[in-house]
């Protein structure tokens, strides 16, 4: 039986690929979540997740044990909702779980090889496994490990890799066939800075593709940061925050962190007089907003009028660990 | 996404069946197999014993080549069930072997470099997993006890002409039935063997041990008990039992008429023994496991 999926490729599939082009993000979202929860047992992982992700690159954020890799495996359909579900590309997990996975591509977190084979022949034989013809699953085994830069250790055993080129080689069998979705699990675990680097490259190369959408699991908030426009932080097995990076940067306005010496709230009230918005943070230091027309001049007339020394004034924006530390802090949980 | 263009794209081409997948399998665990020269020799010689058949079947119609070599048609094995089944049970002791060879490293390698995930996460089933692992037991035990087997029948039936193969046409069907009896129960207790037990040669040990501690086990219970249920635990004595009767044959173990077990009773406690072995597949075969 012909899979349909080969046969009637959508439009966001067989568009040449050129770089970056807008109308490549598809229509339907990537991943929607409809009250999932996953129970191993009677122990709660995964808690009523609801939400919408479109963006191209999914960044997927929690401390340790927060249900971060759990998610991605229920997406794959490893561990079945114990309610809710959820769909990929509008499909229903519990349901449609063998067609989804025919357009995903998994890098898992764990070292995952299958033993005495050559690199190529262990990608051909993933690509294989997704659908593709020996002859079709050979020559993109080529072109991904020259994609990953394994090019030229190609015919090497795996058990002779480095724990980069390990992961390398993971990367290349999850887009070996060329899948629309690309779960990373911890992409850049255990590399050496230059390795890092060149995983992030490729991951925002095929980001910019705009071929294929990218959920990157990391407790790295840096790797998140450097690749993707959505975020979403879990924790306790519960969303805590969800935000679209890429609004959030052009939203964030930047505002000023100053720390004084001297009574605060008056000369914070009166710069609120002035129409700009403010927070008290820590003990010496307050937020401000700094409205249209109002100069730094000012800030320092006010300080002088109200006896307050401004010992540090600078420009800020809010970046991705304040976003994370504060969701942390929210709510029931401790870091 | 061509090699001097390092650009990621999709791949839209024509995909396989998905029926077919499973063969993906054992195609790419042969070149591992065939590899080892002990194993290439082994199967090698497991066409001995239909070549030497086949010969024996050619001179029992050759009367000229008996006369070369002194012989007469009555000093040759007759062609009947018990050719066919002594064959049957040779091979199939040979296809024990061949299990015992592969079969041991089949799951347990994956299972030691987390490779199910890599299996699972494509539109790859565990049932098509474990299909694809058995498959390459199934093909190659096939290759030396029904396929020959089936050939050497054809060969017996073409030489002796319509009134034989009339009168004997069951004898196909029960070499066909003999043999993927033995080729499920073997590729299903190896793979279960493989799931669990992680070291090879404890689970080469394991297979063997099965049937001899079975055998022992059985025995010991009849001898004591003067039973015939002791035979149940026994799976030499099911696997012989249900042979026998595929072969419309009686008791060619020679057993006290006490000890004989019923053929329905052999074949309900094969199918809970593949039942367990499922069970025990469906516990160990996950992309990763839960500790709850």
């Amino acid at each position: 039986m012909e899979n349909p999926l080969a046969r009637t490729p959508e439009p966001v599939e067989t568009v040449d690929a050129s770089p970056k082009t807008p109308e490549l993000v598809p229509a339907a979202p990537v991943i929607r979540l409809d009250g999932l929860s996953v129970t191993f047992g009677k122990r709660p992982i995964l808690i009523d997740l609801r939400g919408e992700f479109r963006g191209r690159a999914i960044g997927l954020l929690g401390p340790n044990g927060a249900g971060k890799t759990t998610l991605i495996h229920a997406l794959l359909g490893f561990h079945p909702p114990s309610s809710g579900t959820a769909h990929i590309f509008g499909r229903d997990i519990r349901t449609d779980a063998k067609q989804i996975r025919g357009r995903i591509g998994y890098m898992p977190e764990r070292d995952s090889f299958i033993a005495n084979m050559t690199c190529v022949h262990f990608v051909r034989l993933m690509a294989e496994l997704s659908g593709l013809p020996p002859d079709a699953a050979l020559e993109r085994a080529h072109e991904a490990l020259f994609y990953v830069g394994l090019g030229e250790a190609r015919y090497r055993k795996l058990g002779t890799y480095s724990l980069g080129m390990k992961q390398l080689a993971k990367l290349a069998q999850a887009l070996v066939h060329g899948p629309r979705l690309i779960f990373l699990d911890e992409p850049t675990n255990g590399l050496d800075p230059p390795a890092r680097q060149r995983m992030l490259e490729l991951i925002r190369q095929i980001r910019d593709s705009g071929q294929a959408s990218i959920v990157l699991s990391s407790h790295l908030l840096r790797d998140v940061e450097e690749c993707c426009e959505e975020i979403l932080i879990v924790k306790q097995g519960r969303i805590a925050v969800y935000c679209n990076l890429e609004e959030e940067r052009r939203a964030n306005r930047k505002f000023l962190e100053i720390e004084t010496r001297g009574p605060r709230e008056p000369f914070a009230e009166a710069i609120a007089a002035l129409g700009c918005e403010y927070a008290l943070t820590t003990e010496h230091r307050l937020k401000v907003v700094l409205q249209d027309g109002v100069e730094i001049r000012d800030l320092y007339r006010i300080a002088a009028e109200q006896q307050v020394q401004i010992r540090r004034l600078n420009f800020k924006r809010d970046s991705l660990e304040d976003i994370f530390l504060k969701a942390m802090e929210d709510g029931n949980g401790s870091l | 996404m061509a090699v001097y263009e390092h650009t990621y794209k999709p791949y839209a081409g024509p995909l396989t069946p998905e029926w077919s997948r499973f063969l993906i399998i054992p195609r790419h665990a042969y070149r591992d197999v065939f590899k080892s020269k002990l194993f290439t020799g082994f199967f090698a010689l497991c066409f001995v014993c239909p070549l030497v058949m086949a010969i024996l079947v050619y001179l029992r119609h050759n009367v000229a080549a008996l006369a070369v070599l002194n012989l007469k048609p009555g000093d040759m094995v007759s062609i009947n069930s018990g050719f066919f089944q002594f064959y049957s049970a040779f091979q199939s002791g040979l296809g024990f072997l061949l299990t015992v060879l592969i079969g041991p490293v089949l799951i347990s390698r994956d299972l030691a470099n987390n490779a199910l995930p890599l299996y699972l996460c494509r539109p790859f089933s565990r049932a098509e997993y474990v299909i694809g692992k058995m498959s390459v037991l199934m093909i190659l035990i096939s290759a030396i006890t029904w396929v020959p087997g089936l050939l050497l029948f054809t060969f017996e039936a073409y030489l002796e002409g319509g009134s034989w193969i009339a009168s004997n046409y069951w004898i196909a069907g029960s070499i066909f039935a003999v043999s993927w009896v033995w080729i499920i129960l073997l590729s299903l207790l190896s793979v279960t063997m493989s799931a669990w037990v992680k070291w090879r040669m404890a689970a080469s040990a394991g297979l063997f041990g099965l049937f001899i501690i079975s055998n022992v086990m059985g025995l010991t219970i009849n001898g004591v008990l003067r039973t015939r249920w002791g035979s149940l635990i026994n799976l030499t004595v099911i696997m012989k039992t249900i042979e026998d009767s595929l072969f419309r044959d009686v008791n060619t173990m020679d057993l006290p008429q006490w000890m004989v077990l019923p053929t329905s009773a052999a074949w309900i406690m094969l199918g809970l023994f593949l039942a367990f072995c499922l069970f025990l597949l469906t516990r160990k075969v996950r992309a990763y496991e839960v500790v709850r």
